[in-house]
């Protein structure tokens, strides 16, 4: 069975991983999401593109409620992020329940956000053990197993300012494992790096997608959405403008603003292809 | 005419040294005191929240606004009047660590504003409570900022305590004033207690050094560590740190 065959398996018993319904979000007098509605399956790879300022990044940040949605909702795995119910009505949960659930997702930052004060190896196991209350040395083991993975395991003592810009960006992504999330979210994590150092990330990014992480991915590399991406998707104006399978949606747009989006995009990004 | 036996004879005198004790044990407590309450204020000051940010920024004002001296006056011989009353040392304790609690609150906020909101942002997604990210990842990092205005508070502090001798509390300055009513060696014992003060300062100046440099530990230059970190990585570090200022 091939991964898109998994995955429609997966969607065909309405049993999404993800679930966003109708989000709206309004930055005071700013109404920057206007009702997005998407539904993901277990595995699935979406790739959001669209012009700064569309609202794609605040679209992410709503799904772990780093941004609450001022109306609509969210689930994942079937759970209702940041409400329960309690006679017949939605109850807010309180901060340490939505902390919890934040953990249903790893989140990876343009500007990496490393935790500046703390080693390498300490920014993987320091939620596992503060916020998760696993051990100390379970978390070293699996963070160890981590740093392997993202080809880093030498700067394990390393602080983030004595590391590259694409060494970061690894560190963090080994860092949102850490907490063995159902949804990987990336929110544009090559956009601040050097050229050179765009495929080291893209690779790690590949090589998970490879293993049945489900993704929701906010980039401009044109190159990983053709090769990873299941569904490519344009935000714009707080709206999904189009969405559809990569190999349609980059070559044969149906929509306008696709099409000049994608022009203007593929001009400046050549396409940055890791080598698989 | 300047005595140099008396001078050393109270150089090493137990009645000042004791004095000596009694500041810098009031000097501890009221840092103490004014870590906790300068904690709290600055918390309750950054919440959006006006019951908390409103109360906070009242006591901030009251404290820095007038004289500590005028607070410990008020507190020790002002509030009988009113029924409250609290002993000398209470009295210490209450005022100076109040006063050191507004001016740390202050410091304690710059701190915390220093950090990058990405860092907020990481600790959320990684699950951490708001408390947990406090306590966690932004204090800890603050205190590279926070460290040396604090340790310039401490340093005033240690020298502040002797205000504490106008309500009679047994410090350095109100025993070397004692000393001089009934030994009349006026710039001798005023001189070794000036020395004094300016030994509990020097040896706090090496700790604050120390300090500093152990909460600056993860900015020292990578050399200093024996990591290994090209110039080539730092240039990069700092050119996509440029090109996120530029946008």
């Amino acid at each position: 069975m091939t991964r898109s065959d998994a995955i429609k398996a997966g969607t065909a018993n309405g049993g999404w991983m993800l679930e966003a319904e109708n989000i709206h979000k309004h930055f005071g007098p700013l109404h920057v999401l206007k009702g997005i509605t998407m539904r993901i399956a277990k595995g699935e790879v979406v790739v959001v593109v669209g012009p700064s300022g569309g609202g794609k990044s605040t679209f992410l940040r709503t799904l772990n409620l780093l941004e609450k949605p001022d109306q609509g909702w969210v689930k994942v795995d079937g759970v209702m992020m940041g409400y329960e119910q309690a006679n017949q009505r939605m109850v807010e949960l309180s901060d340490a329940r939505v902390s919890q659930q934040r953990r249903f997702f790893g989140m990876v930052f343009q500007q990496f956000n490393l935790f500046s004060h703390l080693t390498a190896l300490e920014n993987i196991t320091v939620a596992p053990i503060k916020a998760l209350k696993v051990g100390r040395t379970e978390a070293i083991v699996e963070a160890r197993r981590l740093l392997a993975m993202v080809g880093l395991s030498e700067k394990e003592n390393a602080y983030p300012e004595q590391l590259s810009g694409g060494q970061q960006q690894r560190i963090a992504i080994a860092r949102a494992l850490a907490l063995k999330p159902k949804v990987m979210l990336f929110d544009e994590p090559t956009s601040a790096l050097d050229p050179e150092m765009v495929s080291e990330v893209l690779k790690v990014m590949l090589d998970l997608s490879k293993g049945g992480m489900t993704m929701v991915v906010v980039t401009h590399e044109i190159g990983f959405a053709r090769m990873a991406a299941d569904r490519a998707v344009l935000i714009d104006g707080g709206v999904i403008v189009e969405e559809g399978p990569p190999e349609t949606f980059f070559s044969a747009p149906t929509q306008d603003r696709t099409r000049q989006f994608l022009n203007k995009v593929l001009d400046f990004h050549g396409p940055t292809l890791p080598k698989a | 005419m300047w005595d140099w036996g008396a001078f050393l004879h109270y150089l090493h005198n137990g009645y000042l040294l004791k004095g000596a004790g009694v500041t810098l044990a009031l000097s501890l407590a009221c840092l103490a005191i004014g870590l906790v309450c300068g904690t709290v204020a600055a918390l309750m000051r950054m919440s959006p929240r006006p019951y908390l940010n409103k109360p906070a920024a009242f006591y901030i004002w009251l404290m820095r606004g007038t004289p500590v001296l005028v607070q410990l006056i008020i507190i020790y011989t002002g509030l009988p009047q009113l029924g409250i009353r609290f002993n000398v040392i209470e009295s210490c304790l209450l005022g100076l660590g109040l006063n050191e609690g507004a001016y740390l609150a202050e410091i304690i906020r710059a701190g915390v504003l220093s950090v990058a909101k990405g860092q907020f942002d990481a600790a959320r997604s990684v699950g951490m409570t708001h408390a947990m990210t406090m306590r966690i990842i932004v204090l800890p990092q603050a205190m590279r900022v926070i460290i040396p205005p604090l340790g310039n508070t401490f340093n005033s502090l240690l020298k502040t305590t002797s205000l504490a001798s106008v309500i009679s509390m047994e410090e350095l300055l109100r025993r070397t004033e004692v000393l001089i009513q009934v030994q009349f060696k006026v710039l001798e014992i005023f001189i070794v207690a000036a020395l004094y003060y300016l030994v509990m300062t020097t040896i706090w100046g090496f700790i604050q050094e120390r300090l500093e440099a152990h909460f600056s530990r993860s900015h020292a230059p990578a050399t200093a560590r024996g990591a290994p970190a090209s110039n080539g990585a730092r240039a990069e570090i700092e050119k996509v740190l440029l090109s996120h200022d530029a946008q």
